[in-house]
């Protein structure tokens, strides 16, 4: 669910706003070295693809479904600064035009879905393909075990933030083990498509996905073969 | 013979990403305002060449070189400037709400504004016949006109060298004679990529044959189509009843 | 960058509303939503304020309500937790249809609805209001970084490739009698947003090997200079500046 317009109050709004437009900056520095004008469309696309996947929501536990955030699917893909810069772009849009998530949770927004999953996704992926075997077929594993990962981490800073500006007055604990319940649950949903997707550009366009540039072998360029 | 040619290629080899080898060392040399069709089967590596010949694929070994210039990070602008590509399907080339947004989208990246820029639209549509159609969206038009306004889109920043993928495939036989009518009267220099042999005898008075990654043949269109054993030998194929010594031989 | 999905939100129509440049417009929704939220929890006139200023907009605009309140259903998620909130919240405690509710959570639902409503509103008017395309030359006239422009280009051409494809597949995979029903089949669907992210981009990379053989260079050009004149800028400022001072009036209000 993204952050509606006045539910989180204004200081911790703002706070997160001014958080948000820090980190984009930072990552607006780090994409530089991370896209050139062919891979730009790339970040355009993940950023459609998040969009696009976000509007399928699957059923988790009665009554509640939920969505790819796609955080840590996006920083695989295009690398963690770019993949912030693609979600929050969708956040953006979302709260422009499909009313999804309010103009003044912006800030909110793109802390949560953007940054701590984008993170968190990007830094255990990395940790566990520090873990497992130097093969390309290890990223699957540890793209899934980051996203499975990012998604209650995100619940936790939510929480916090509620803590620290909720517009009303429930207690906290149940709203923490109800968060991470349900979003555990729901990790493991995005670790399923972040698992599969990745693995399925990996097998056709391994020069696609980021994270397996560690992998890529040089290549040697041969001259015409004996005819 | 001052100037230089239009285009030379030397020992051009690439590789794909993937590690797919896709070039072994295209020479070819194009001479201005010439007219070069390049035949080969799917999968030689026509494509590939195409998209060297301003930039867009790079990387690999050998030399590229537009008029005089060679390819190269620092002149790209200035290369893309010179060398037009129309791509194989026109849905590709075509991405802006309007013909017109379309057809100026080029000459506005040269930075051309205003009363200027009106005009380069007006020239190029006039050029391709599609006049009337300046305000409506490209994808309601037919694939010909798609494929026309596409030419267009590329014409209107005044390229040296036009490259063509394709140009006539899908198009119907009133729209394949119509636009070799556009591009015979063209003062540029075409490279002509393309299966339809019988196109590549009426457009261009030379030919190249690309298979596995290099020219293994280079002559007039006309010798190369009565050349049996050559042609057999790269898997090309006239259409069925059209024999080339029927046609009367061009004298270009 | 226009059809397909994005392009249903819009409206076709020759108004004042529609022919605001949309940098301007952009400023307006985003002042009057901050207004909004900064509402003093007491107040409860300046929502009627809030809502007749929207009311008039989407008149203005000739946007028919019943298209309002169907776009409103993205709502709904948070509605379902508006109403939970007197259930689980703390505090005094009062009886509505026989379900014992916390007042504070009854105040604090009904806040959050009308606060969440109305930005959820301004943004439906926004985008019936303003093209995919020009929402981008806005956010680029108010110097959103060049590649968030980017990269929002981009997207936006993708989304109906993406759409589209989507479709395609769907159908593909249900005339093989496959449907999504529970987690087990994710796999499936999995599987195919795996080809149908590979299939998006080969369309889109020959797009953009186009764009760049015709010297683009990450900038849009923006034909019909957008510039907006001082009175654009009036106009739109209605819409916030009654918002602003039903806010700030009702804060004067609280503060005696
Ligand atoms: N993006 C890519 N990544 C890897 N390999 C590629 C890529 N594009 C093309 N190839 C391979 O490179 C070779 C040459 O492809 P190319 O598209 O240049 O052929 P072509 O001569 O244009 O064929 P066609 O007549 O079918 O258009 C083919 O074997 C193809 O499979
Ligand atoms: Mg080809």
């Amino acid at each position: 669910m993204h952050v509606p317009d006045g539910f989180i109050n204004a200081p911790v709004s703002l706070a997160t706003g001014l958080v948000a437009v820090a980190g984009l900056a930072v990552c607006l520095r780090g994409a530089q070295r991370e896209l050139d004008d062919k891979t730009a469309p790339l970040a355009g696309l993940v950023a459609a693809f998040i969009f696009a996947v976000q509007m399928l929501n699957f059923p988790v536990a009665v009554g509640t479904s939920g969505h790819l955030m796609g955080g840590a699917l996006a920083a695989v893909l295009v690398g963690p600064y770019t993949g912030v810069l693609c979600v929050s772009v969708v956040l953006l849009v979302q709260a422009l035009f499909f009313a999804d998530g309010g103009l003044t949770a912006l800030g909110t927004n793109i802390v949560l879905m953007a940054l701590v999953t984008a993170v968190v996704g990007y830094t255990i992926t990395v940790l566990a393909q520090a873990v497992l075997p130097n093969v390309r077929g290890s990223l699957v594993p540890a793209a899934a075990l980051g996203a499975l990962v990012s998604v209650p981490a995100a619940a936790l800073v939510f929480v916090l933030l509620f803590a620290l500006g909720g517009n009303a007055d429930i207690p906290l604990g149940e709203v923490v083990a109800g968060m991470t319940g349900v979003h555990v649950l729901i990790g493991i949903g995005e670790a399923t498509i972040t698992g599969l997707t990745v693995g399925s550009i990996l097998a056709v366009r391994p020069d696609l996905v980021y994270a397996a540039r560690r992998y890529r072998q040089d290549l040697a360029i041969h001259h015409a073969p004996a005819r | 013979m001052s100037s230089p040619p239009s285009l030379v290629v030397e020992g051009l080899a690439f590789a794909y990403p993937d590690g797919h080898q896709a070039l072994y060392g295209v020479d070819l040399t194009v001479g201005r305002g010439e007219r070069v069709a390049v035949l080969g089967p799917n999968g030689a590596g026509k494509t590939t060449l195409v998209l060297h010949l301003n930039g867009i694929l790079t990387g690999g070994r050998g030399r590229v070189e537009v008029a005089g210039l060679p390819v190269a990070k620092t002149n790209l602008a200035e290369i893309r400037r010179r060398v037009g590509i129309v791509f194989q399907d026109p849905d590709d080339q075509l991405f802006m709400p309007t013909v017109r947004e379309d057809v100026a989208f080029g000459p506005a990246n040269l930075g051309l504004r205003g009363p200027e820029l009106a005009d380069r639209i007006e020239e190029a549509l006039a050029l391709v016949g599609m006049a009337g159609y300046a305000d409506r969206p490209p994808h309601h038009l037919s694939y010909g006109q798609r494929r026309r306004v596409a030419v267009a889109t590329v014409l209107a920043m005044r390229p040296e060298i036009l490259v063509l993928d394709e140009p006539s495939s899908n198009l119907d036989p009133a729209s394949r004679r119509e636009l070799a009518d556009i591009l015979l009267a063209l003062p540029v220099t075409i490279l002509m990529v393309t299966h339809d042999l019988p196109y590549a005898l009426q457009l261009c008075p030379r030919a190249v044959i690309l298979d596995d990654g290099v020219i293994v043949r280079d002559a007039p269109t006309y010798d190369l189509l009565c050349d049996d054993a050559t042609m057999a030998a790269h898997r090309l194929e006239l259409p069925f009843g059209f024999d080339p010594r029927t046609v009367a031989r061009p004298t270009g | 960058m226009s059809g397909g999905h994005t392009h249903q939100l819009y409206v076709e129509h020759e108004t004042l509303v529609h022919r605001l440049p949309p940098q301007c417009k952009l400023i307006a929704v985003l002042t009057f939503v901050i207004a909004v939220v900064s509402t003093p929890r007491s107040a409860v006139w300046p929502y009627a304020v809030y809502a007749g200023a929207l009311a008039a907009v989407a008149v203005l605009a000739r946007i028919p309500a019943p298209l309002i309140l169907r776009r409103m259903v993205v709502e709904v998620p948070f509605v379902v937790f508006a109403l939970l909130l007197p259930v689980i919240s703390r505090g005094p405690r009062v009886d509505v249809l026989g379900v014992s509710m916390s007042e504070s959570g009854l105040a604090a639902a009904g806040i959050l609805l009308a606060k969440g409503t109305l930005g959820v509103v301004a943004s439906i008017l926004l985008a019936a209001t303003t093209r995919p395309r020009d929402l981008l030359l806005g956010l680029q006239h108010l110097r959103m970084p060049q590649l968030l422009v980017q990269i929002m280009t981009f997207m936006f051409r993708y989304v109906e490739v993406v759409l589209a494809e989507m479709g395609r597949m769907r159908v593909a995979r249900e005339s093989r009698g496959f449907r999504a029903r529970n987690l087990g089949q994710l796999r499936v669907l999995a599987h195919s947003a795996g080809a149908l992210f590979i299939r998006c981009f080969e369309r889109g990379e020959r797009v953009h090997l186009a764009m760049l053989s015709r010297g683009y260079s990450g900038r849009l050009p923006t034909l019909d200079g957008a510039q907006a004149r001082s009175t654009d800028w009036a106009v739109a400022a209605c819409l916030p500046a009654a918002a602003v001072l039903a806010s700030a009036a009702a804060w004067f209000a609280v503060g005696r």
